[in-house]
């Protein structure tokens, strides 16, 4: 099932809020997950998780290495819903 | 090395009477019950439905955000951590000469057992990547010394109920042995759940009186019938003498001593003699270098157990001898339950707060003494402690034979 790339980015700022604390306006598509909203190895993992339930996509282990940014995520999730 | 000296600077708290030290004491000198009624469904299904939850839940004192990566005994020891070290000053000082001693009876006990839960509904998937640094007994010290950049040490000892005290303790000696200078400790404890209540309730520890909870926790009266468990926590901020004065520190009191052994006896019950106790005594003022006669006041272990409250009591009036008759000892469990690896600190916190405003808190519940009780118990209402300089003792107890004895001295 394709997933709107807008409602990738609106679902992955509320789970990043959840899990970070950071408010959602502020979370954008260049912000770098433990740079800018500090969200750590193991929240990362929360994050993944959560996406996963969410879009019902897999995101492998050697794949969230690759998740550097929030548009990184949104992307490979968008991409592994086509 | 001349010899370090060690004073008390901060005092911190989170208990079922309150969610901060100067709360708390005045219910305790009120003489309130923080034992209530739990509404929890699961609390229906055991033989005791009542405990002392903390009074101000964390959700009222952290971010949520904060609040989801630490157990709840971990956000105990931060919220008492965070009041101690701002009651001391917040010192700045060299973090390679600070450390933290913060203990608990059982650990992230709640946190293993919620996330079991997870794994056998939904796999082990979604087993929260928390779930170690939550559930470790060493979580709570961890986090504290974390927040506050400790480089001298974080330690964590375990010893059920004399946990807190032993903390205490193991902090002293830190800043005697010059390891620190500052060191935060204490003990904590967030156990209150079905299946630890259920354990206690199968070794009959707990009491049953479901119908009168705020009554239930009744040490020495003659019809008391178990423990309450309570939950939350107490840190106190120690530091070195001259460190302190240095800094033109507010300083509460001295630690001047403490007493470890253990009964060799049985796992559970205690030593019908109290050897292991009165040893326990004798090395701790040998260590403060006080006698008997300098005691006025004894925190007590007293936890409303028929067997426990009997043997503790004889014990004293044998180790304290004919000077038992000059300490006014209050068992403050009646009124907080008992906290478990907590017990050692909040009792320690409230020594303190008696040495410092000369008050003995009172012991609630008592309606007939257990005649088998021979030490001064101060009932119902605080009593006034004497001027000039003084001392106080806070013993502890924990399953496995542990005896924990703590001195502090007015200064």
């Amino acid at each position: 099932m394709a997933l709107a790339h807008a409602d990738v980015l609106s679902g992955l700022k509320e789970i990043v809020e959840e899990v970070a604390g950071i408010p959602a306006a502020s979370i954008e598509l260049d912000k770098n997950f433990t740079e800018d909203l500090e969200v750590d190895s193991l929240s990362m993992v929360e994050v993944v998780v959560a996406a996963e339930e969410r879009f019902g996509v897999k995101i492998p282990d050697e794949a969230v290495t690759d998740l550097v940014t929030v548009g990184d995520a949104v992307n490979f999730i968008v991409n592994a819903a086509k | 090395m001349s010899a370090r000296r060690v004073v008390v600077t901060g005092l911190g708290a989170t208990t079922p009477l309150g969610g901060d030290v100067a709360t708390t004491w005045s219910e305790l000198l009120a003489g309130t019950s923080g034992v209530r009624l739990l509404t929890e469904e699961w609390a229906q299904t055991i033989p005791v439905r009542f405990a002392a939850r903390v009074a101000v839940e964390p959700s009222e004192q952290m971010e949520r955000v904060e609040m989801r990566r630490l157990d709840r005994s971990e956000q105990f020891a931060i919220i008492a951590s965070r009041e101690a070290w701002k009651d001391a000053g917040s010192p700045e000082m060299d973090k390679e000469r600070l450390g933290v001693v913060i203990a608990s009876g059982i650990g992230g006990v709640t946190t293993m057992l919620d996330q079991y839960d997870i794994l056998r509904e939904k796999g082990a998937r979604l087993v929260s990547p928390h779930t170690v640094p939550m559930l470790m007994p060493n979580g709570p010290a961890a986090n504290v010394g974390l927040e506050l950049q400790a480089k001298a040490g974080v330690h964590t000892p375990v010893s059920a109920c004399a946990s807190g005290a032993e903390a205490i303790g193991y902090a002293l000696e830190m800043i005697r042995n010059d390891r620190a200078d500052v060191v935060v400790s204490g003990g904590v404890e967030a156990a209150i759940h079905v299946m630890p209540m259920s354990g206690f309730a199968a070794m009959k520890a707990l009491s049953t009186r479901n119908d009168d909870p705020a009554r239930a926790s009744r040490p020495y009266d003659l019809n008391r019938d178990g423990f309450v468990l309570g939950e939350g926590g107490g840190v106190l901020v120690l530091e070195e003498y001259e460190h302190a004065r240095a800094r033109g520190a507010r300083i509460y009191c001295e630690l001047v001593g403490q007493g470890l052994t253990s009964d060799g006896y049985h796992i559970a019950a205690p030593d019908p003699d109290g050897a292991g106790v009165q040893r326990a005594i004798k090395f701790a003022l040998r260590d403060a270098g006080l006698s008997t006669k300098d005691i006025v006041h004894l925190n007590a272990h007293a936890t409303s157990t028929p067997a426990g409250d009997v043997a503790e009591a004889s014990a004293l009036r044998a180790a304290l001898g004919i000077d038992a008759d000059h300490v006014a000892v209050s068992a403050t469990k009646s009124m907080t339950g008992h906290l478990l690896g907590g017990a050692g600190a909040i009792e320690s916190v409230f020594i303190v707060k008696s040495l410092q405003d000369r008050l003995a808190p009172p012991t609630i519940n008592i309606d007939e003494l257990d005649l088998a009780v021979t030490i001064d118990v101060v009932r119902d209402k605080p009593r006034a402690l004497p001027a000039g300089d003084i001392a106080a003792l806070n013993d502890s107890f924990g399953f496995g034979g542990h005896n924990v004895v703590l001195v502090f001295k007015s200064i």
